[in-house]
């Protein structure tokens, strides 16, 4: 039987945020289910990833919405997104819609030479940067990969001294200038509560919070 | 033989050394891919022979396992690393049989993107392939790309760009052409892993490569059919 609760697909890199959202504003009614964050690194196939949560979804939720930005994907994930008539995040990539967008576009053209962290990517670091890209392997490569970057900007959402330390200590290893701005949750806060309002109060229930991975 | 223990490569036949050099490739070996070009070199073949047989065909080969996701992109740039060793020996050699390229291609990665993995593997892949390639780096905003153009008055511009929010101005590109009635004038060739055929179409390129054999192929293609065209 499908529910008005609100199901957000999302990026695996969003769920800690997402949880963190949904507990700060008492989204009783909210849903979570995270594609992997490995994805990140394989844009091409998010959008046949999302479509098949979605056609999943279809069957337990009537209200979907998708935590992903473009990440990538060239308009592929718009195309599918249009075709199910489901939302999604604004802007290019989780860096945007973070920083926001004309803030975002100041400090990409002030330097496009630039690597973003989040919270998420300090905490994965080595597993989604070093090791993805092969560096733990091949070391030779850092020099490769990061020819033409200049500067590593952390866009914090809830930041503390190891994070920041961990942000640090990554832009000395791709030996790039190191500078932090905080951007809070951004507009994935203020988009989820726009999507979570439109829920019809009365369909909001309580529930057990949980979150679900597919793989 | 382990594989492990090191073994002469001048002990192989020119067909085994071909498949070494293969394996080499694939598996980012740059020294004993320069030593095989040597050997090559010595046994008196051509350096375009070396070229076409162990270099470039080697490279296709780690592009397909590419495309269909048995390599990744630490793989490639190993693999192209090690090919460009090789081509550095060759290419003094190249020039001095005075052969015409097949075609001359200006390439470069769009204002406001600095990636130029990809971008540089296809200029390598097309020099491979008997194009003249000025490579204009990146972060090129219309003046670099009319400017060099200009200078070199090539038969294909080839654009590269990595992220979504700097390809459209691929199209700021095409349109400076299309204003300047120099449109017609070029093949345009456009890349990056965000794109797809639609969004080259939609921009009024001539057509979307989605890898460096393609680049190579389509470009071979385009030239043939505009030369026939002009017969």
């Amino acid at each position: 039987m499908r529910v008005e609760r609100l199901l957000v697909i999302a990026c695996g890199a969003l769920a800690r945020e997402i949880v963190a959202l949904k507990r700060l504003n008492g989204w009783s009614a909210l849903d979570v289910q995270c594609l992997p964050p490995e994805l990140h690194n394989r844009p091409e196939q998010i959008p046949a990833a999302v479509q098949a949560a979605i056609t999943e979804a279809r069957q337990t939720h009537r209200n979907i919405f998708v935590a992903y930005a473009d990440c990538g994907t060239g308009g592929q994930l718009d195309a599918v997104l249009a075709a199910e008539a489901v939302d999604r995040l604004p802007g290019a990539h989780c860096y945007e819609f973070y920083a926001g967008t004309d803030p975002f576009a100041e400090l990409a053209a002030a330097e496009p030479g630039t690597f973003y962290l989040t919270d998420f990517l300090v905490r994965h670091f080595d597993r989604l940067v070093i090791a993805g890209l092969g560096i733990d392997r091949h070391p030779e490569l850092t020099s490769q990969y990061f020819a033409n970057y200049r500067r590593l900007v952390y866009l914090s959402q809830s930041p503390n001294e190891s994070l920041r330390r961990g942000a640090r200590k990554a832009a000395h290893r791709l030996g790039l200038e190191y500078a932090e701005r905080e951007t809070g949750y951004g507009d994935l806060a203020n988009r989820l509560a726009a999507t979570v309002a439109t829920i019809e109060p009365a369909a909001i229930g309580r529930r057990r919070e949980s979150i679900a991975w597919h793989h | 033989m382990s594989d492990e223990e090191t073994f002469d490569l001048n002990s192989l036949n020119d067909q085994e050394l071909i498949e070494q050099v293969h394996d080499d490739l694939y598996n980012g070996l740059k020294e004993e891919v320069v030593e095989a070009t040597n050997i090559f070199l010595s046994r008196g073949w051509g350096a375009d022979k070396v070229l076409n047989d162990a270099l470039v065909e080697g490279m296709r080969i780690v592009g397909i396992d590419f495309r269909d996701g048995i390599l990744f992109v630490p793989e490639v740039l190993l693999a192209a690393n090690a090919m460009k060793a090789g081509m550095e020996i060759l290419r003094p050699l190249l020039a001095e049989t005075g052969a015409e390229p097949i075609g001359k291609v200006v390439i470069g990665t769009v204002k406001g993107d600095i990636h130029d993995i990809g971008k540089n593997l296809v200029s390598m892949m097309l020099e491979g392939a008997g194009f003249e390639v000025i490579n204009i780096g990146i972060n090129n905003p219309v003046e670099n790309y009319l400017a060099a153009l200009e200078e070199h008055q090539p038969d294909i511009l080839g654009m590269s760009a990595l992220l979504t929010t700097t390809m459209p101005y691929m199209k700021v590109v095409i349109d400076s052409l299309k204003q300047k009635g120099l449109r017609e004038k070029y093949i345009v060739l456009v890349g990056g892993a965000p794109l797809n055929e639609e969004f080259a179409k939609a921009i009024g390129a001539d057509a979307y490569c989605r890898d460096a054999a393609v680049a190579v192929e389509t470009a071979k293609t385009l030239i043939a059919a505009r030369r026939a065209a002009a017969h």
